[in-house]
């Protein structure tokens, strides 16, 4: 009887043992850093992302809480086929339990398709289309840094307030391009300025010559550049070629990060007005991170707001799996939108119920070589966008997940 | 290509008994049916819709002569056209494949008629130039949504009943249409159509002065590759759930001749075999990023000047058997 009554216990415990198991799949928590490693948003995204989620896993401290936690990381290409092809093997075999980072829109909508229908969790921090938490958004998503919504609401008003008031776009041709085009003209013609014309370039174009002379000819007083990375700098850099500043029109980059300006110099990139999230140089943690960072970044770089956007996307990843014990992706978002978030590098905020997560926005202006005290000392902070105005109101936004 | 090569794979022996092909060909099918309980199916189903891609391509080269750079256009039309209809219409996974096919037939006829006309190096240039006006319409024209794609294309319930979201249904779906189009190819190279198409390339003239009318045979072998090509893009499209401009880029059109060359032109299983390491490379390659595609021009050239007859053909020489 004793004998029996003791395995029934142990059969009893086994399955308590397995079932407390189960909770964390496999016991490791595998987060996916999928970004562009090589290509023209490899310094705003790339390897320097890897590193902000590992400051991050540190930063948490998953050694001492005995949470495993590995990171894995693959290169997208900026094509969708390859992201969405790498997002399901990732699921399907490797046992990733959630994908970080994701810089391209079209390639960040298919993996937040394919992440939907596994029930994983998805946290977007390179991407900006603001249709991640319209339109297309997903339980499974949340929308970290920023978006062209807020960079046009930052940008656009201020740029037309200050007498910016004819616009021509010269356009990145997918969707992230679209979305900030879009949202930018939305803001220039509630603000009561103009759209004179607008075209549209391929993806990682070199030669941007024939773009700019019909901006040229459009006697636009404002050019924006609805496109990101290289093709900015790329463009930003054969504006000042044709002497289009010289000649009276003003550029307006919509998404300019600090690793574009440090490929642009001050003396191109001077005057510059722009929106981020987060610059290195905001207050001693920031200072303290970006010391950290840049000790394990490729070539030193500071890290951008995609990299801190990374960083506190997965500290508050982590902090929900601490929570309901398990890394279920719907739950684990789920429980993600109800905790506020609170790191170092934004400061308190909140994620709402469309997937968008909550933080003051910051519109700065690149100084002039003179002004620069040392390196990557580049912006001057012209004015703070608290949290509930930096980003799109939810009823505007169509998510069907809020309706 | 030289002569010999093409005796090699050429008529004279292939008029022998068949009995190892089917031997072959029973073992692939073995080994297909199995697989997807050792492998992950999407990996699998990648490397069929391309194995097909392939032997429609050898199709024209292999046993047409006809070196086309364009095969891009067919692969791309039917995915968008698959993708598109199975999106937005709303229609079953095999009304979509049949319809993006078709669309691909279609477009074979066009091109296939502008084509056809010349030999050689002129016949690939007119086949790239035409491909990079098809891109050039895909970029442009908003139903594809540019760099973005068609994206999240359902798979839908074949014939209103199998549910192909479950990866093994649709693993044996893409099996079926492989097996159907390689068979479709066997039947099409060993019939008196094939021959003629064969004797062509070997002496066009002498085909002509023969009574043949070679640019209808030309012409068919075009179409009958285009739309197997079409019907491999619009499986293709199905599979990831995504039609995207890499199917129509020119350097998926280069691919085609790669896997094809790899494995051995105007051979049977030859593509297939080239098909499936290509895409074991990109796959277990792919952390190597922009690397892949040295690794592959490197192959190629070892190929090129190692063994020029692909790895089956060289396989069916040493067996004495054509493969």
């Amino acid at each position: 009887m004793l004998q029996k009554r003791s395995a029934l216990l142990a059969v009893s415990l086994a399955f308590a043992a397995g079932a407390a198991q189960a909770q964390i799949s496999d016991g490791v928590i595998k987060i996916g850093v999928l970004n562009d490693m090589s290509g023209l948003y490899a310094d705003l995204t790339g390897p320097g992302s890897v590193v902000a989620a590992r400051l991050a896993v540190e930063d948490f401290g998953a050694a001492k809480k005995g949470m495993k936690v590995e990171i894995v990381s693959a290169d997208h290409q900026n094509k969708p086929d390859v992201g969405s092809a790498i997002a399901r093997t990732w699921y399907d075999t490797d046992k990733v339990d959630v994908i970080v980072d994701v810089p391209t829109s079209s390639v960040a909508l298919a993996v937040s398709q394919i992440t939907k229908d596994k029930g994983k969790a998805f946290l977007v921090s390179g991407a900006a289309t603001s249709d991640l938490t319209g339109k297309a958004c997903s339980p499974n998503t949340i929308h970290w840094t920023y978006d062209t919504w807020m960079l046009a609401n930052g940008t656009g008003n201020a740029i037309v307030k200050t007498g910016g008031d004819t616009w021509f776009f010269i356009t990145a041709d997918y969707a992230f391009g679209h979305a900030l085009e879009r949202d930018t003209e939305a803001v220039v013609l509630k603000t009561g300025g103009k759209v004179l014309g607008k075209v549209r370039h391929p993806l990682s174009t070199q030669d941007f010559s024939s773009f700019l002379l019909q901006a040229q000819a459009s006697k636009a007083k404002i050019i924006g550049l609805a496109n990101a990375g290289g093709d900015t700098i790329n463009s930003i850099k054969q504006a000042a070629e044709f002497g289009i500043v010289k000649a009276g029109q003003n550029l307006a980059g919509m998404l300019v990060f600090l690793p574009d300006i440090h490929a642009l110099g001050l003396q191109t990139a001077q005057g510059l007005i722009f929106t981020e999230t987060f610059y290195w140089d905001l207050n001693d943690n920031t200072r303290a991170f970006t010391k950290r960072f840049s000790a394990q970044a490729p070539r030193n770089l500071y890290p951008s707001m995609i990299h801190a956007g990374v960083y506190s996307a997965v500290i508050h990843y982590l902090k929900a799996i601490e929570a309901i014990k398990s890394d279920d992706g719907t739950k684990v978002i789920a429980q993600m939108k109800k905790m506020p978030t609170d790191d170092p590098l934004f400061g308190k905020g909140s994620i709402r119920a469309d997937g968008r997560k909550l933080h003051p926005a910051y519109l700065v202006e690149v100084k002039k070589p003179s002004e620069s005290k040392g390196p990557w000392d580049y912006y001057k902070v012209r004015n703070t966008l608290p949290a509930d105005q930096a980003f799109r109101p939810v009823a505007e936004g169509d998510c069907p997940l809020v309706k | 290509m030289a002569s010999e090569d093409r005796a090699a794979a050429g008529v004279t022996r292939e008029e022998g008994s068949l009995g190892h092909q089917r031997i072959a060909f029973t073992v692939m099918v073995v080994l297909f049916v199995l697989a997807p309980f050792v492998f992950y199916p999407v990996f699998l189903m990648k490397a069929l819709t391309f194995a097909l891609f392939a032997c429609a391509f050898n199709l024209l080269i292999g046993f047409g002569g006809l070196l086309s750079f364009g095969h891009a256009m067919f692969l791309g039309t039917a995915g968008y056209v698959c993708a598109h209809a199975a999106k937005e219409w709303g229609f079953n996974p095999e009304f979509a494949i049949l319809f993006g096919t078709g669309a691909s037939a279609l477009l074979g006829i066009v091109t296939g008629l502008l084509a056809i006309r010349r030999q050689g190096i002129y016949f690939a240039m007119i086949t790239l130039a035409l491909a990079q006006m098809i891109f050039f319409f895909y970029v442009q024209t908003p139903f594809t949504k540019g760099e973005d794609g068609i994206q999240a294309v359902p798979r839908g319930m074949l014939f209103g009943a199998i549910d192909l979201s479950r990866p093994l249904a649709m693993y044996f779906f893409v099996l079926v249409i492989f097996l159907a189009g390689f068979l479709l190819i066997y039947r099409i190279i060993h019939s008196p159509f094939g021959q003629v198409l064969k004797a062509i390339r070997e002496n066009e003239p002498r085909a002509i002065s023969l009574g043949y009318r070679t640019d209808q045979y030309k012409l068919l072998a075009f179409v009958l590759s285009a739309t197997l090509a079409g019907l491999a893009g619009a499986t293709k499209a199905l599979v990831f759930q995504l039609a995207s401009l890499t199917d129509v880029h020119w350097t998926m059109s280069g691919e085609v001749v790669l896997m094809t060359l790899l494995g051995g032109l105007g051979t049977v299983f030859g593509p297939v075999v080239g098909a499936f390491i290509i895409i074991t490379m990109e796959n277990y390659l792919a952390a190597l990023g922009q690397w892949v595609t040295v690794i592959q021009g490197a192959i190629f050239v070892a190929c090129v000047l190692a063994f020029r007859r692909g790895i089956i053909g060289e396989l069916g020489h040493w067996l004495k058997k054509p493969l």
